[in-house]
């Protein structure tokens, strides 16, 4: 039966079409809770709370809706033992942890865009053990976070847009019913077929986004009131599930206007490329011998050394409590401090005779005898590598600053830093790799870089501080990496002038040296620009001109440079 | 109730690899790179259905081989020393490594509920103890934290965990095959680590739409009714069972001829691996798949046959070049196998 059918009866079922998609998605995952999860990209704030709260009620009555913070500990997480409450009492007190016992519960992750691949695999333990759980991961990233990709992963739906104010919900009854007659839905083949074809033309790499898909679809035709899954359900699945997923968009079949559709980005790339003029010109990397560990002496250079006094320093990170062990001191048991149970008691032992103890109790502990972990973890450094490519650096030489960037991230490669990589040019300055390990990714990319337009310097290096400003937030150590030949002629507001557009980036590059970055200017006209010599002593960054032809010269240079650093040390 | 092993779809090159795991241990692992959703992690969970039991000393932590006594734990040795060790039979344990994991709980750590309540120094054994003699799967091990990686790095190669931390002092054996599976778009493997498993396949999303809707159909039919999914494997789960156990019997005996060993030093040597090791794993490669085709001798084809999964990750390799180290191992087949 479809809607086309003269049988069809419109007033015997909620229409799907009456509800958008956000309240659709909800609802579906209500109905199947298979499907996991959503993963919500808006900010916080009214409407976001109103939407989660309608969406638990859609589940059954007394569905607990827990909150998972950011900064959860594992105990808190996983259960164990209380180890404050213990010591107090002499004797084992337990904490169930949010994960024990959350059968069929939501659970709202906040700051998801902040959560760590590895503290999310905690919770997926969980879903792999097979516990129904319904996860809501709640993302306030800007462009550049998002949620660890194994747990988006596992989630079926992304929701962009909320439900405007006052949008009609379904009721729970509707669920319900649509719920008991889920199992007996029929899957045609050829639906089966529809959507599999659907994820190849959307380039969907993941059999579990197909599953997602199909079971969704499978809601949707329950949520109607249909027996069997039709193209309304195909069309709604694959709208949910499969497009946000997509990695390249389908060939557009019969109409031409749609050739203004994006141009097809790579697949495993996020973002859209950009649009390509026909002045762009793509040069291949050419190899510059560049001197080897020129990072690692900027990674020296950006060492804790430089850090100003004082609180608040923006480079200021708490106490690792991961890492390799690095002995015990005295201190308060907060709830991320792990115990260092031995030297605790060892600290209480002397103290026992003359301390009153309660009945059954063995050990008298007091606060001063806590002894805390102490971990040692080496901050893992980030290169953020932005590249004018602009049409002045495209005649200069762009393709010998992609061989710099190339010799360099060879050079992560050994240090085992991840990299990142912005490109500026026309009036924007677009993040191309997203924070890596994945150095074949990165050249790739590189190699893939058009050049020409004009260069909007400031805009290139506001993205690189903000970038690394996200990283350092992170526990990262960034390191600034500027490809430019200092041609600045695109001030910060998108206007046309030279002088606006210098004093810009000069300004942008204070901005980086309050911020303590450690940096490295690469000149990369033709020849030395008092500019970008000028902009790399504002930015507190090393200067080095990309020699032309020689470079015994460059390494010359930055050898200098290393040693003038180490003398500093 | 695991989806069966024998209902996953394609991805040949990966189950043949776990399957020669499953029979010879020596082979040290398998790591599995591919998208996610792959069915990487269904393959690995499938096979803790597939393995036999062992003989393991009764109230073990680490289920001592009661057959080998050397690598007995301290535990065991005394109890061997008052008298004699209970045995029980038991499955070959597939233990999950999560992301995030502790140092406390891999490595094992001290019983703090014990320690508080008289004071007692007792061993709470880890994982590394309960993967002992059998697998050790390890989801996304690329974004393994480097701490981890170092440590399971030393007891990976020396079969042993040696727990020097908050006051205790032991040893116990660990010996286990380590299975990993990862993304590599989203990091890469130290090459120590790499090196430590024998095998490597990269998984393929599969793109003929008929398979992949053989895929969908059959998971959905899983989770639908997964125990009546499961009965229809059944048979076809069994049979694959009895043929590991009987290849794990008929292992020691099969023979390897010269000409086969020459080929594989041949192949080595054209392909530039460092050191002894891939050699060693091809043929041990080889071996365990002639055992499981049921043969007594290692021909040429089997050799072939593993020479990707043996050798692919132990090519040297430019980290900025991620031109398929397959393609280079495929053509190094081709040239060795095929002379002119």
């Amino acid at each position: 039966m479809s809607p086309f059918d003269p049988s069809w009866d419109e007033s015997a079922t909620p229409q799907a079409g009456s509800f958008p998609d956000s309240i659709l998605a909800a609802a579906l995952l209500a109905i199947d809770p298979t499907l996991t999860g959503l993963w919500l990209r808006a900010w916080s704030g009214e409407p976001r709370d109103a939407y989660l709260k309608n969406l638990t009620t859609l589940f059954p009555p007394g569905t607990p809706a827990k909150k998972i913070p950011l900064s959860i500990t594992d105990d808190r997480l996983l259960g164990g033992l209380d180890l404050a409450a213990t010591l107090a009492a002499g004797r084992p007190i337990h904490n169930s942890g949010i994960l024990q016992d959350s059968h069929n519960h939501i659970l709202h992750i906040a700051m998801a865009e902040r959560l760590s691949p590895q503290h999310a695999g905690k919770i997926l333990a969980q879903l792999d053990h097979g516990a129904p759980l319904t996860l809501i991961a709640l993302d306030e990233g800007i462009l550049d976070e998002a949620p660890p990709k194994n747990l988006t992963e596992r989630l079926a739906f992304t929701i962009e847009a909320l439900p405007e104010a006052g949008a009609p919900w379904p009721d729970a009854e509707q669920i319900r019913i649509a719920q008991e007659n889920l199992a007996a839905i029929h899957a045609p083949e050829h639906a089966i077929h529809h959507l599999c074809t659907l994820a190849l033309a959307f380039g969907v790499h993941s059999a579990r986004a197909e599953l997602f898909a199909l079971r969704a679809a499978r809601a949707s035709a329950a949520f109607s009131g249909r027996d069997t899954i039709e193209t309304p359900d195909i069309e709604l699945a694959a709208k949910l599930v499969l497009l946000p997923r997509a990695t390249r968009l389908p060939a557009p079949e019969t109409e031409p206007e749609s050739a203004e559709s994006p141009p097809e980005p790579d697949p495993g790339e996020d973002q859209m490329q950009p649009d390509q003029k026909l002045e762009d010109s793509v040069t291949d990397a050419q190899t510059t011998p560049l001197p080897p560990e020129l990072l690692a002496a900027l990674a020296a250079a950006a060492a804790p050394t430089r850090k100003t006094r004082g609180g608040g320093t923006p480079g200021k990170s708490t106490a690792p409590t991961r890492g390799r062990p690095a002995g015990a001191r005295p201190g308060p048991l907060t709830p991320t401090a792990r115990l260092a149970i031995l030297e605790t008691l060892r600290a209480a032992a002397p103290w026992q005779p003359l301390r009153q103890r309660a009945e059954n109790q063995k050990i008298a502990i007091r606060k001063d005898d806590f002894r805390i972990k102490k971990f040692k973890e080496n901050p893992r450094a980030i290169a953020i590598f932005a590249v004018d490519a602009s049409g002045s650096s495209a005649l200069n030489r762009l393709a010998e600053a992609k061989g710099a960037i190339q010799h360099l991230l060879a050079d992560c490669y050994i240090r085992r830093d991840q990299v990142s990589l912005i490109a500026f040019r026309g009036q924007t300055a677009e993040m191309l790799l997203p924070p890596t390990h994945a150095l074949a990714r990165a050249k790739k990319t590189l190699s893939g870089l058009p050049g020409g337009g004009p260069t909007p310097l400031a805009t290139g290096i506001d993205a690189a501080r903000t970038l690394a400003d996200a990283e350092r937030r992170a526990g990262k150590l960034p390191l600034l990496v500027i490809l430019t030949d200092g041609g600045a002629n695109i001030a910060r507001d998108g206007t046309q002038s030279r002088p606006a557009a210098a004093a810009d980036s000069l300004t942008a590059a204070r901005a980086c040296r309050a911020q303590n970055f450690a940096a490295l200017v690469v000149d990369t006209s033709p020849r030395p620009q008092k500019f970008v010599q000028n902009l790399a002593a504002v930015m507190g960054a090393k200067y080095l001109p990309l020699p032309y032809a020689d470079p015994k010269l460059l390494s010359r240079a930055v050898q200098a440079e290393g040693a003038r650093h180490a003398g500093h040390h | 109730m695991t989806f069966p092993f024998t209902a996953i779809v394609g991805q040949d090159e990966m189950l043949t690899a776990i399957i020669a795991a499953a029979i010879e241990p020596r082979l040290s692992g398998v790591l599995i790179f591919g998208d996610r959703g792959t069915g990487k992690s269904t393959a690995v969970r499938a096979l803790a259905a597939l393995l036999p039991t062992i003989t393991a000393v009764e109230h073990c932590a680490f289920h001592c081989d009661p057959a080998d006594l050397p690598t007995l734990c301290p535990d065991c040795q005394t109890r061997l020393a008052a008298g004699h060790l209970p045995t029980t039979t038991t499955r070959i344990p597939v233990v999950d490594l999560p992301l995030g994991a502790t140092e406390d709980r891999v490595v094992g750590a001290l019983n703090l509920e014990r320690a508080l309540a008289d004071g007692s120094k007792i061993f709470e054994p880890g994982l590394l103890a309960r993967a002992h003699r059998g697998f050790l799967y390890i989801d996304e091990v690329n974004l393994l934290e480097d701490h981890i990686v170092d440590l399971l790095l030393d007891v990976a190669a020396s079969g042993e965990n040696v727990v020097e931390r908050e006051g205790l002092s032991l040893r116990h054996p660990a010996r286990f095959v380590l299975i990993g599976s990862g993304n590599p778009e989203e990091g890469e493997l130290r090459p120590q680590l790499l090196d430590r498993f024998g095998l490597c396949v990269d998984v393929k999303t599969p793109t003929d739409i008929a398979t992949r809707i053989e895929v969908v159909r059959r998971r959905d039919a899983y989770d639908s009714d997964p125990q009546k999914f499961a009965a229809q494997y059944a048979p076809s789960d069994a049979a694959l069972r009895e043929k590991i156990i009987t290849a794990r019997q008929n292992l020691p005996h099969i023979t390897v001829p010269t000409e086969i060993l020459e080929l594989g030093a041949k192949l080595c040597l054209a392909l530039g691996t460092d050191g002894l090791r891939g050699e060693l794993t091809l043929l041990r490669a080889a071996r365990s798949l002639a055992a499981y085709e049921g043969q007594t001798t290692v021909t040429a084809a089997h050799l072939r046959q593993m020479s990707a999964p043996a050798l692919r990750h132990r090519l040297r390799r430019d980290p900025l070049d991620d031109s398929l180290a397959t393609t280079r191992v495929d053509r190094a087949v081709e040239d060795i196998f095929s002379p002119a």
